[in-house]
């Protein structure tokens, strides 16, 4: 179960979209690292686009534990509109709707309830156009 | 570097082992290589195990399974990543004598899975994906290579039957294969209508929730000539080792198992062949579409050609190329870190001629692939009888 340090750790990335763009070789990290493969340890802040596509879909049936209220639910790959790619649920989308290339929104929501931490994790989810 | 060989080899039968605990399986399965071997004495122990922490509560495993194996006060060794935890083990075992630190070496690989939930199961599998970046979001191993299966699906027509067809195979060879632990024929129709888990893979698309353990004698192969052996040594012609990114979507193409290419290469290049040399494979196919994709990875077939070579027949037992005569991780079972080691069982057992039902004729030289998650890490032997 997700703990209250970890909801605080992840805050910029989750509520903010922040990303991390090597100094050197333009490379953009999401989470944020501190040495990329070129060698360099420079970074600027970077806020990662919201517009993307979905580059590969599935439909979580069989889902893991704090899921399963929520099963069956879309999960993707995105690829943004600067080439970052992330990984999350697709959400208000049927999933006879899901395909490569459907184009989807990254949206502020809840992704967890409450567990035995008492933290609800909020993050983000691609939404397609309705 | 010392050449290495294996003198010895043992498995428990994969399933269901409720009268057995962790250290029970391994202790069988060390026993019987032991045996195999012939020899009264090992220098050090190398054992491969995923999380046994969260599958049983046990860690600690080198002392515990050195002790149990009454061989203490002998080093003990837990190597770990993830599910080719066992071929690492493999593969630490053999540095170990071919650098000359030791002679004998026993390297196992265990996992007791069966005393969690199904739920609880999972969740542990999972601690091999990016907690952050997938685990996070509610995302599952099945769903992972699933995504793997949309993708090359998208971008190279594979057919949703193709992936079927790796699980029909492999249970046509497990079905032979007394250890196995799914010894059932199964059809492509039950594959596609069976109850999906992450779309499109159903639950015969997927590997068992399975105890077991397996085990290898190792020593220097001079010694080894030296010794009067029942069996025939077979010799470590390589053995190589890479790593990827651990979370799926920060691969640069999510459909090339990158890992298992590198360390494919690098073994190639070790044991002096190329892939054409090889006369079959044990591989990792945790998910049918993993089959698929490291067979494009080994380089057995070009990129987006797995799923047709497969509905080829290439892979069948009596195929160019068989490639997990055993059944493989669907039929005969996954107990994640026992995997590794028990690739190099079958190996062994096919090159010293003992297959019964499902030996491949005239076989000299196999090769088998572990790959840790959704393919974070991959660890190529390559085994030939000499």
């Amino acid at each position: 179960m997700i703990s209250p340090a970890n909801v605080r750790r992840n805050t910029p990335q989750r509520y903010r979209m922040e990303a991390g763009k090597c100094a050197s070789c333009g490379k953009v990290f999401f989470p944020p690292r501190v040495v990329c493969p070129c060698g360099s340890r420079k970074f600027k802040a970077y806020t990662l686009p919201s517009e993307g596509k979905v580059v590969a879909w599935t439909v979580i049936r069989t889902a893991p534990r704090g899921f399963s209220d929520e099963a069956p639910y879309g999960m993707g790959i995105v690829e943004l509109s600067d080439g970052t790619r992330l990984l999350c649920q697709i959400a208000d989308c049927e999933p006879e709707r899901l395909k490569v290339g459907l184009p989807v929104t990254l949206e502020f929501r809840k992704v967890q309830e409450a567990g035995e931490s008492g933290v609800i994790a909020y993050g983000y989810k691609a939404v397609p156009e309705r | 570097m010392r050449d290495v060989a294996i003198i010895g080899i043992g498995m428990t039968d994969f399933g269901e082992h409720w009268n057995d605990s962790l250290r029970d399986l391994f202790v069988k399965a060390a026993l019987a290589a032991i045996d195999d071997a012939g020899v009264d004495r090992v220098d050090s122990l190398v054992v491969g195990s995923m999380t046994p922490g969260l599958f049983t509560g046990q860690e600690h495993l080198g002392s515990l399974l050195a002790d149990y194996l009454g061989q203490g006060p002998i080093p003990g060794t837990r190597v770990e990543s993830a599910c080719a935890s066992g071929g690492l083990a493999l593969r630490v075992g053999f540095l170990e004598v071919a650098s000359g630190a030791s002679d004998v070496v026993l390297v196992g690989g265990v996992e007791k899975m069966t005393d969690v939930s199904g739920a609880q199961a999972t969740y542990a599998l999972a601690t091999a994906a990016d907690q952050d970046m997938e685990v996070f979001h509610g995302v599952t191993f099945p769903g992972l290579y699933a995504m793997i299966a949309t993708a090359h699906m998208h971008r190279y027509g594979t057919k949703r039957e193709d992936l079927a067809r790796v699980a029909v195979k492999n249970h046509d060879n497990g079905l032979l294969n007394p250890h196995a632990q799914y010894r059932m024929k199964i059809t492509v129709d039950q594959v596609v209508n069976a109850v999906k888990v992450a779309d499109p893979l159903t639950v015969l698309d997927c590997s068992p929730i399975t105890d077991g353990a397996a085990a290898a004698v190792l020593c220097p192969l001079e010694m080894a000539k030296k010794m009067r052996l029942k069996k025939a040594p077979v010799r470590i012609a390589a053995s190589a080792h890479a790593t990827d990114t651990i979370a799926l979507h920060q691969r640069e193409d999510i459909t090339f198992l990158k890992s298992t290419y590198e360390a494919a290469q690098k073994a190639y290049k070790m044991a002096g062949v190329k892939v054409s040399d090889i006369d079959f494979a044990e591989v990792h196919d945790c998910f049918t579409i993993a089959e698929i994709c490291v067979l494009e990875a080994l380089g057995v077939v070009k990129k987006g050609q797995g799923g047709k070579a497969t509905r080829d027949g290439l892979t069948a037992r009596d195929g160019r190329f068989p490639v997990n005569p055993s059944g493989g991780l669907k039929s005969k079972g996954h107990p994640v870190g026992a995997t590794g080691v028990a690739q190099a069982h079958e190996i062994v057992t096919q090159l010293r001629g003992e297959a019964g039902a499902r030996q491949l004729k005239g076989v000299k030289r196999g090769l088998a692939q572990n790959m840790g998650g959704s393919g974070g890490s991959a660890v190529v032997h390559i085994l030939e009888v000499l």
